[in-house]
């Protein structure tokens, strides 16, 4: 299998300002996100991140959608370096997380062909594109309500949409059901396998374990930006659930912080 | 992507032209609101003068006095008699009362003793009391009106010599001249003023109101140059700045002739399409700068009340440089001082409007202007690729 995504031994440090030094409590004024952490997606395959909060799942994927840069270290995106060639990479990449915001004035509609021809995506391409996701994700009801008066699950629909507008081959999720009711979480489910059956590389950060179980061929454990483990997920469970085999991984590699 | 510019720009003009709040209070309101406080002032002021009637209690009044202040029919005199109702005038009108606005008293044979008077001889000239309340404005008013005809009474006891008599036409300025005085001397500044809040209305908004609310981000996992984004994002905002600052340029236009009371008349004529093609060269290179330089300061700030906290005191240093064109002192013609960013502006505008534009310095300028707005533009892209500019906390 073609390796299309590989995370090259990155690591990420970023500085306390003050401020936040006595909220957490501390006197380090770097803070490593991510410490030399290696991972490869295959063609074709959903990859799945998991990790509790702060863990640096979202720093490692803002690295890999070239939002942000390595301080050491790379990741190659279809043979394109994001240190080298950035642009290149978001070009070829759907990236999709909570942090990103759609301006609220704007209609769906509008949106959707403002990205679209940000990508570069042809206009025929781009109605029928819009045509189908629009109709996949039920938002031509509300394809010219402004996304001030969306619900979260129809904006979270929007911003999926969005993020793929281009029909990128690797795609990059970062709590996909994240504060989504379970109708519309169902919905994101189900286009996950949708595009995994049609062959997209996905890399998925999550900490619910049943959508890891559900899509995911293999799976990283990432404990304080480490990768503690990344194998199969048939290998990784060896019979047992995937929470229990999380939680006896993270007890192994945490050690005191967790018994506590 | 070369289009991405044009993209970016498209956005920022839907985003204000389709937000009618905005295009109300950023776009139209200034411009009306210039127009009705100006002329609602203007006519107060007129409409004060013109239609005020004072009311003076008098004692002794002389007939000449009388005759001279029937001709203006500003003055209505109530006359009392006697040291007892003068006292009382008095009294009620340092209370407040209404009634009179002021208390004149003149000496008994007031006109005898002004012509027995004899200065040469050094004695006590016959002394005009008036009685008024400066805190008053109908009272101060009532005692300018009243001082005015007492200095045309004294003037014409020793009428030895005339200036300009008659009704010639003596002020040589024509209307044309009057005109290039004032748009010289006031539009540069506020023209520079009306473009900075143009830009202060919006660049803050567009640039860290995006940064704030996270919909920046979602334009940089783009493919699109952080160039394009900058440059879209700039050139769209001066556009904006230009016609917000216009509709209040307009409203100051309209309603300069009533807050002046009427008496000057100002006509644009006087320019050519040349004039205005100089002018509008200037205005929107300036715009460039003056939106670059915000648009960075903006991008820096983590909120837009950052932002706007930020530009104002760049705000109050363009206003200052805007003034230099009314000082003649700080009017330089080198083209060297032409290199200064928004001085150089303000001085073209003023040269423009005395119809003594100089067009090396114009070119100095408008090219200056340019190449700042192209570093503006250069800093901007850099802080777009700045991850700790621009997702900053």
């Amino acid at each position: 299998m073609k390796e299309l995504l590989q995370v090259q031994n990155v690591k990420k440090t970023f500085k306390i300002s003050a401020k936040q030094q006595k909220i957490q409590k501390t006197k380090e004024r770097i803070k490593v996100a991510v410490d030399h952490l290696s991972f490869t997606a295959y063609q074709g395959e959903v990859f799945g991140l998991l990790g509790s909060n702060g863990a640096g799942k979202t720093t490692t994927l803002r690295m890999m959608a070239a939002l942000i840069t390595p301080d050491e270290g790379d990741v190659v995106v279809d043979g394109t370096s994001v240190v080298k060639s950035p642009a290149e990479v978001r070009g070829k990449i759907g990236f999709l997380t909570s942090e990103l915001k759609l301006e609220e004035f704007f209609t769906p509609n509008y949106l959707f062909d403002f990205f679209a021809e940000l990508h570069g995506v042809e206009k025929e391409a781009a109605v029928k594109r819009k045509r189908e996701l629009f109709e996949k994700f039920q938002i031509s009801q509300f394809a010219e309500v402004k996304v001030a008066n969306l619900s979260t699950g129809m904006k979270q629909k929007v911003s999926l949409v969005i993020s793929i507008v281009h029909d990128p081959d690797i795609i990059i999720f970062d709590e996909p059901t994240n504060g989504l009711d379970v109708l519309t979480a169902r919905v994101v489910t189900d286009f996950l396998l949708e595009l995994k059956e049609q062959g997209k590389t996905i890399v998925v950060s999550t900490h619910i374990f049943s959508l890891i179980e559900k899509i995911c061929d293999r799976v990283g454990i990432i404990i304080d930006g480490k990768m503690a483990v990344c194998d199969t997920l048939e290998h990784l469970t060896a019979g047992k659930s995937l929470e229990e085999r999380f939680f006896d991984i993270y007890a192994e590699r945490a050690g005191e912080s967790y018994e506590k | 992507m070369k289009s991405n510019v044009i993209t970016v720009m498209k956005k920022e003009f839907t985003r204000f032209f389709m937000d009618r709040r905005m295009v109300l209070t950023t776009l139209l309101m200034p411009g009306i609101m210039i127009y009705l406080l100006y002329s609602f002032m203007g006519q107060g002021f007129v409409s004060s003068h013109e239609d005020y009637q004072a009311r003076v209690c008098v004692q002794n009044l002389p007939e000449s006095i009388e005759a001279m202040a029937a001709q203006g029919e500003a003055i209505v005199f109530s006359e009392i008699s006697g040291e007892q109702e003068r006292e009382q005038a008095v009294k009620e009108l340092e209370e407040g009362e209404e009634g009179y606005d002021l208390v004149a008293v003149f000496p008994e044979g007031f006109e005898e003793q002004v012509a027995a008077y004899d200065m040469s001889a050094g004695g006590q000239a016959p002394a005009v009391e008036l009685y008024y309340n400066s805190a008053n404005t109908d009272s101060q008013s009532a005692y300018s009106i009243l001082l005015e005809v007492l200095d045309t009474y004294e003037s014409s006891l020793a009428n030895k010599f005339d200036v300009n008599p008659g009704e010639n036409v003596y002020d040589l300025a024509t209307e044309e001249d009057m005109s290039v005085q004032i748009f010289s001397m006031m539009v540069p500044m506020l023209l520079m003023v009306f473009l900075f809040s143009g830009c202060m209305a919006i660049a803050p908004e567009s640039i860290a109101g995006e940064k704030e609310r996270g919909t920046i981000a979602t334009l940089l996992v783009t493919p699109m140059k952080r160039s394009h984004l900058a440059l879209g994002k700039i050139v769209s905002l001066s556009v904006i700045a230009i016609l917000c600052g216009f509709s209040s340029f307009v409203g100051t236009m309209l309603s300069l002739p009533k807050l002046m009371g009427g008496e000057v008349s100002i006509n644009a004529n006087v320019y050519g399409i040349q004039d205005y093609l100089m002018l509008l060269l200037v205005i929107l290179s300036t715009a460039l700068v003056i939106v670059a330089l915000v648009s960075i300061v903006s991008a820096y700030a983590k909120n837009v009340k950052e932002a706007t906290s930020w530009v104002t005191p760049i705000m109050i240093v363009s206003m200052l440089l805007g003034v230099t064109s009314m000082v003649d002192s700080l009017c330089m013609t080198e083209p060297v001082w032409f290199l200064i960013p928004l001085y150089n502006s303000a001085q073209c505008m003023s040269g423009i409007f005395s119809l003594e534009a100089d067009m090396v310095n114009i070119a100095v300028t408008v090219v200056a202007n340019i190449c700042y707005a192209g570093v503006g533009v250069f800093v901007l892209t850099k802080m777009f690729d700045s991850e700790k500019v621009m997702f900053s906390k």
